[in-house]
């Protein structure tokens, strides 16, 4: 559940959030990836449309929820980076 | 204590059925207070499932039957008087309501149980049913899975937001210059013909009217006022899934989609008291038939589950009486605080106002219970 903090070793993984290619430690969160690449938002939420980010990074708030590798509405704080991820907007409810 | 307060009415129980008589009674012009027990009251009206629905009630007590329906029919009039007098939209929507069986004998017990309330309501409020064979559904509900044999459906159910139905009739009671008062369990009472004190909370309330309406508490405080309620727990569990975007045209009896998104899958059913811990095997079931409904419920993250206490008369029908030793003593006890919300808030609240339980009712008098002499 405990992970260590991003900036504590180098940058080597290349993940890609909302297309942009972004280099973060291993180990690190699709989350803190996203907070790394600068983005504005990772999601719009499901009924305003309203744009968020990342937010109590461990798995109560679901305000970083993103589509990773194609998956939909993914927590991106409860998954580690993976080299090649892509980490991308979630757009309003996730269609099914 | 301080000085008392006095009322036109004192409704103990700030749930969906005390909250919608309430805003009835409020409604009506009588100045009230609702006193609402606070966290640590089961709180069945924050557990339940949402759905308004007749399909599944009364089968065998017509009278029971007659009243969800009447209720359903209110419903619409209830979510627009809440519009209008405090701007909530409590998300009804009533397009009817399908219950899905899974095999065969499903199928034919629920063929057999609405041809059973169609004979039962006889010709003064027809009961129109369908069974629904599967390739007749899957044109209305495309994502059925193949275990899906077919389902009844009567066109009067529907669905709503039972959390900002609760709030809605809360501000609206309060609106109309209701007294809601918190963190208020009844501490003591006395009871006289038409003349009542009650306190609570450090108060005294005093009225000519008191209705109890305290869910699984009416069972200890109906005797307090010459009345008898007996209901026990029944529990029930709920899983929700992460919101999706819309996809059902109408609920089930088991699985309904919120007006946010989220799917509510549930209808358990467990007799084990005052116990309100979820059971992971109960979990597993409500999961698996809705997985075998729906297939695609399989691939939706589960985001959060509960338990919650239904209030369940001795015989599964509701509770309806005024007491006879202390006239202007009410009780009302049922399960079904969302159904009956249309029927509490405009038939039995304009009853209580006017002091008279009307005729209908009295097949709901606890009274059913007594004990007969043997001959």
């Amino acid at each position: 559940m405990y992970a260590t903090r991003p900036e504590a070793r180098p940058a080597t993984v290349e993940v890609f959030v909302d297309g942009v290619a972004v280099m973060v430690p291993a180990g690190a969160s699709a989350a803190a990836a996203v907070l790394l690449a600068g983005a504005a938002a990772i999601r719009e939420t499901s009924i305003s449309g309203a744009p968020r980010l990342p937010y109590c990074m461990m798995g109560v708030c679901f305000d970083c929820l993103a589509e990773v590798d194609g998956a939909p509405n993914v927590q991106a704080c409860m998954v580690a980076v993976a080299p090649g991820m892509r980490i991308s907007r979630q757009r309003g409810a996730r269609h099914v | 204590m301080s000085a008392p307060e006095s009322f036109q009415a004192i409704i103990v129980g700030g749930g969906l059925v005390g909250s919608a008589i309430a805003w009835g009674l409020a409604r009506e012009g009588l100045r009230c207070v609702l006193l609402d027990e606070g966290d640590i009251a089961f709180r069945a009206s924050r557990g339940n499932f949402g759905l308004v629905w007749a399909q599944s009630k009364g089968q065998g007590a017509p009278h029971y039957q007659r009243w969800t329906r009447y209720s359903a029919n209110a419903w619409p009039e209830l979510a627009r008087e809440l519009a209008d007098a405090v701007g909530a939209d409590v998300g009804l929507h009533q397009p009817g309501g399908v219950h899905l069986c899974l095999s065969d004998k499903e199928m034919a017990d629920r063929a057999d149980r609405m041809a059973q309330m169609a004979r039962e309501a006889g010709n003064s409020l027809p009961f129109h049913y369908r069974m629904i064979e599967a390739p007749e559904l899957r044109g209305m509900l495309p994502q059925l899975g193949p275990s899906v044999v077919g389902a009844s459906f009567t066109p009067y159910d529907g669905h709503v937001d039972p959390l900002r139905l609760l709030h809605a009739l809360h501000r609206a009671f309060t609106g109309a210059g209701g007294v809601y008062v918190p963190n208020a369990k009844v501490e003591r009472s006395d009871a006289a013909p038409r003349d009542f004190r009650v306190m609570a909370a450090g108060r005294v309330f005093e009225a000519p009217r008191v209705v109890l309406a305290a869910g699984l508490g009416n069972a200890a405080l109906a005797p307090e006022f010459g009345l008898s309620a007996p209901v026990r727990p029944q529990q029930g569990q709920v899983l929700v899934t992460e919101r999706v975007a819309p996809i059902f045209t109408m609920p089930t009896t088991s699985v309904r989609q919120t007006m946010q998104g989220s799917l509510l899958l549930g209808d358990s059913v467990a007799e084990v008291g005052y116990d309100i811990s979820q059971k992971p095997a109960v979990m597993a079931e409500i999961a698996k038939r809705a997985v075998l409904s729906f297939p695609f419920i399989a691939r939706l993250n589960i985001v959060r589950a509960w338990s919650a206490l239904r209030i369940m008369p001795k015989d599964g029908v509701a509770i309806y009486d005024q007491s006879e030793r202390f006239p202007g003593a009410f009780t009302a006890n049922c399960h079904s605080g969302v159904t009956l919300a249309g029927a509490h808030a405009r038939l039995l609240a304009p009853m209580i106002a006017a002091g008279q339980l009307d005729g209908m009712l009295d097949p709901f008098s606890a009274r059913r219970f007594d004990v007969r002499d043997a001959a």
